[in-house]
């Protein structure tokens, strides 16, 4: 993923600070990480690459840990977070074409970030209801019984959303202050 | 040089080193135990292919023989029905995402899952397992070799050199599970990670996963 404007400062600044606070061994490789993660978000390249310096070891290695782990994201997360649930009963009812679909739509595979960073994709195990599955849960939104069709309709929700978020600003709100004033 | 202690494999009395492994002590005598991952220059076995399982007299169940030092009396059956079911089992899940196509791949006749099912009777199409084809592209990026990963084991052979023979640390193992790789870091292709190209990590790959290029397509 590519670095937005001075994000590389920032994570250089951060993960230096990380660093000075461990000793720098191998067995505080995954606390780093988590407080990379804490402070980032997401456990950038550059970051692993920081670390692995300090440590002596190739960024390989660190990167083998990073993939390994579920909790840490290689990716900065999305301004909208996307979890399709993939426990037993949603899978068993299809979650994997709900992901497939979402995939398909962002263009983007699970576990990672749309270009504009709008929305990050990723699967859950179980959010425990699986009654109304397949679930989705964007942000802290849970929806049930969710078909392709309404993966395209959520997305649209948050299109037209945005849309008339700017409209508001722009034109709604004159007019909502006349009806009160009505 | 420890001292020499006497052991029985299948029936065969042989001389040892006391605290070898068993694997190399087997193989060093001409007797045959699969094995992909081990090294005889690993200080440590990561004993993970679980293919070279014998039978020990006095022990409760088979044991892995790359991680088993010999000792003074040891008596060793290298086949028995357990012994059988784990590594047929063992091999079976190896092969069920291994690509095949034996007739077109560079290691064809030096591929140590062939000399494998030879000696085992196993077979190479594993009946019980659906297949998993990968299809993961081929990267071909660098001048001296070709790394395959739809033919890979995960044996980590070819890391382990990279790490203590070139000293390099280009490759290593990434994901877990079933999308277990080798990788870059950062999944970059070879050209683009600091690999020097020295083919230390082809020279130990047992498959056809790592082969030269002058050696592709013949």
């Amino acid at each position: 993923m590519e670095l937005l404007e001075g994000e590389k400062e920032v994570i250089i600044s951060q993960v230096s600070e990380i660093l000075g606070k461990h000793k720098h061994n191998c067995e505080n490789l995954v606390p780093m990480l988590q407080e990379v993660q804490n402070q980032l978000g997401y456990v950038p390249e550059l970051a692993m690459e920081m670390i692995a310096d300090s440590l002596e070891v190739p960024a390989v290695a660190v990167y083998s840990i990073v993939t390994f782990y579920n909790q840490l994201r290689l990716n900065p997360p999305g301004d909208h977070q996307i979890r399709v649930c993939m426990g037993t009963a949603c899978h068993m009812i299809g979650g994997q074409i709900i992901l497939n679909s979402f995939e398909r739509r962002l263009q983007i595979e699970e576990g990672e970030t749309t270009e504009d960073r709008k929305f990050s994709l990723e699967r859950v195990a179980c959010v425990g209801c699986c009654a109304i599955a397949p679930v989705v849960v964007i942000d802290d939104l849970v929806d049930g019984k969710v078909t392709p069709t309404r993966v395209d309709g959520i997305l649209l929700s948050f299109e037209n959303s945005n849309n008339n978020e700017g409209k508001k600003e722009q034109e709604q709100k004159p007019v909502e202050r006349g009806e009160g004033q009505e | 040089m420890n001292k020499k202690i006497s052991i029985t494999i299948d029936g065969k009395e042989i001389s040892a080193e006391e605290g070898r492994e068993l694997l190399w002590v087997a193989l060093e005598n001409d007797i045959f135990i699969p094995n992909l991952c081990a090294l005889k220059e690993k200080d440590r076995p990561s004993a993970s292919c679980r293919l070279c399982f014998v039978e020990i007299e006095g022990f409760p169940r088979p044991v892995t023989s790359c991680t088993q030092p010999v000792t003074e009396g040891m008596v060793v059956n290298t086949r028995s029905p357990e012994v059988d079911r784990l590594v047929g089992t063992a091999f079976e899940l190896l092969l069920s995402d291994h690509r095949l196509g034996c007739s077109k791949c560079p290691k064809n006749k030096a591929c140590a899952l062939q000399r494998i099912a030879k000696e085992r009777k196993l077979k190479l199409k594993p009946k019980r397992l659906d297949k998993f084809e990968k299809d993961t592209p081929i990267d071909d990026s660098t001048d001296l070799f070709v790394l395959d990963r739809n033919r890979c084991v995960l044996c980590g052979r070819c890391i382990w050199a990279d790490r203590h023979i070139a000293r390099v640390g280009a490759i290593g193992f990434s994901q877990r599970g079933i999308k277990r790789k080798v990788s870059t870091f950062g999944d970059k292709l070879l050209k683009d990670s600091p690999c020097i190209e020295c083919g230390e990590c082809v020279e130990v790959c047992p498959v056809g996963a790592l082969v030269f290029k002058k050696d592709y397509g013949k």
